[in-house]
This record gives C-alpha cells, structure tokens and sequence, in this order.
C-alpha cells in the first residue's frame, strides 16, 4: 500500500519535471524560461521526495527527506528571484511581446 | 526494468535539457537559470537512486547539493547585477 502510494507520488513529480524541463527549451526569453521551470520543477522534486518519506516513513531516510522539502521551497525561490533581479538589471532584454514591464521606473531609469 | 528506473532514465533525459539550454543558451542569464534547474533535478535523482541502491546515505548529498546549488545561485546573481560580493 504504501509503495503504491509513493510510487504515485513519485510519478506525478516526474511529470512535473518534464513540463518544467520542456518550458526551459521551448519559451522564448530568459524570464518565461525562468519562471516556468523554476515552479515546475520545485513542485516536482517535492513530490519525489514526499513519495520517498511515505515509503520509508518516519526513518532516517524518511526524515531528511522530510526537511529538504522546505530547504528546497525556500532556496529554490529565493535564488530564482535574485537570478531574475540580476537578468534584469545586467540589461537582458525582455520578448518582443511582452506586455507589462513594472520594474522600468525602479531599475532603469 | 522496474518503474523506479524508468523514472530514473527520465530524470537523466531530462538534465540533458538543462544542459542543452546551457550550450546554446543566447545570453549568460539563460545558462545561470539551466544550471539551477539542473541542480534541483539532481535531488530528485539522489532521492531515486535511495530507492534504488538501498543505500540510504545518498539522501545527505541530495541535501547538500541543494544547499551548494543555492549559494552558487546567489553568488552568480549577484556578480550579474554588478555588485561586489560584500555588499
């Protein structure tokens, strides 16, 4: 039961990855790329490592897995918030579609 | 073959993407963001490989590849916006 449930788990993360992963090829500037993947693919590797404490419970294993959930959630986003801060002030230009740009007032004037 | 490695194969197709967007990525920005997609995948392979090997000690790397793959993040980031790294 309980390693059906993981593998279930784990199934649905692996998914996740693969949009994730399909986003960071085909979108068409570094923004999209980023923001694509970078929420893909952190809800993914929480899955994974969800299933991994369900099949091994509350074991070592189990619980190192448990605490790199919030580790990964909180680095994850963080890092890609000052990754796109540093895009955009290095100059990277934005898609020639783009629509809304609310930080030309505050970092390049 | 079970499910587990089939997952396992694609997590490692997948990193083949992250590195692609490494290769041919059109400005530095773009690789930063494939090498931070990768290093969060690679958890997801450490954690497989748990399950797979039986040896429970490949959870630590996936931990501390997380915590490695977060401050080269920043560290990049910050040497992209112009900065010194002490401020």
């Amino acid at each position: 039961m309980n390693n059906t449930v993981s593998l279930v788990f784990i199934g649905i993360g692996v998914a996740f990855d693969f949009f994730g992963c399909l986003g960071l090829i085909r979108l068409p500037d570094v923004y999209n790329r980023l923001q694509a993947s970078t929420k893909c693919v952190t809800l993914g590797t929480w899955s994974i490592l969800f299933g991994i404490f369900i099949r091994y419970g509350f074991t070592g294993v189990g619980v190192k897995a448990l605490f790199c959930i919030p580790l990964i959630f909180f680095a994850a986003t963080v890092a890609a918030h000052a990754l796109m801060r540093g895009a955009y002030i290095f100059g990277v230009k934005m898609w020639d579609e783009s629509v809304v740009d609310d930080y030309k007032d505050e970092w390049r004037a | 073959m079970s499910l587990i490695e089939i997952f396992l194969y694609i997590l490692v197709g997948l990193s083949f993407f992250c590195l692609f967007r490494i290769i041919r990525g059109p400005t530095i920005a773009d690789r930063m963001v494939g090498i931070d997609i990768f290093g969060i995948l690679v958890v997801g392979i450490c954690a497989l490989l748990v399950i797979i090997t039986g040896r429970t000690f490949i959870i630590d790397i996936a931990i501390t590849w997380a915590i490695l793959s977060f401050i080269a993040t920043l560290t990049l980031a910050k040497y992209l916006s112009g900065k010194k790294l002490n401020e």
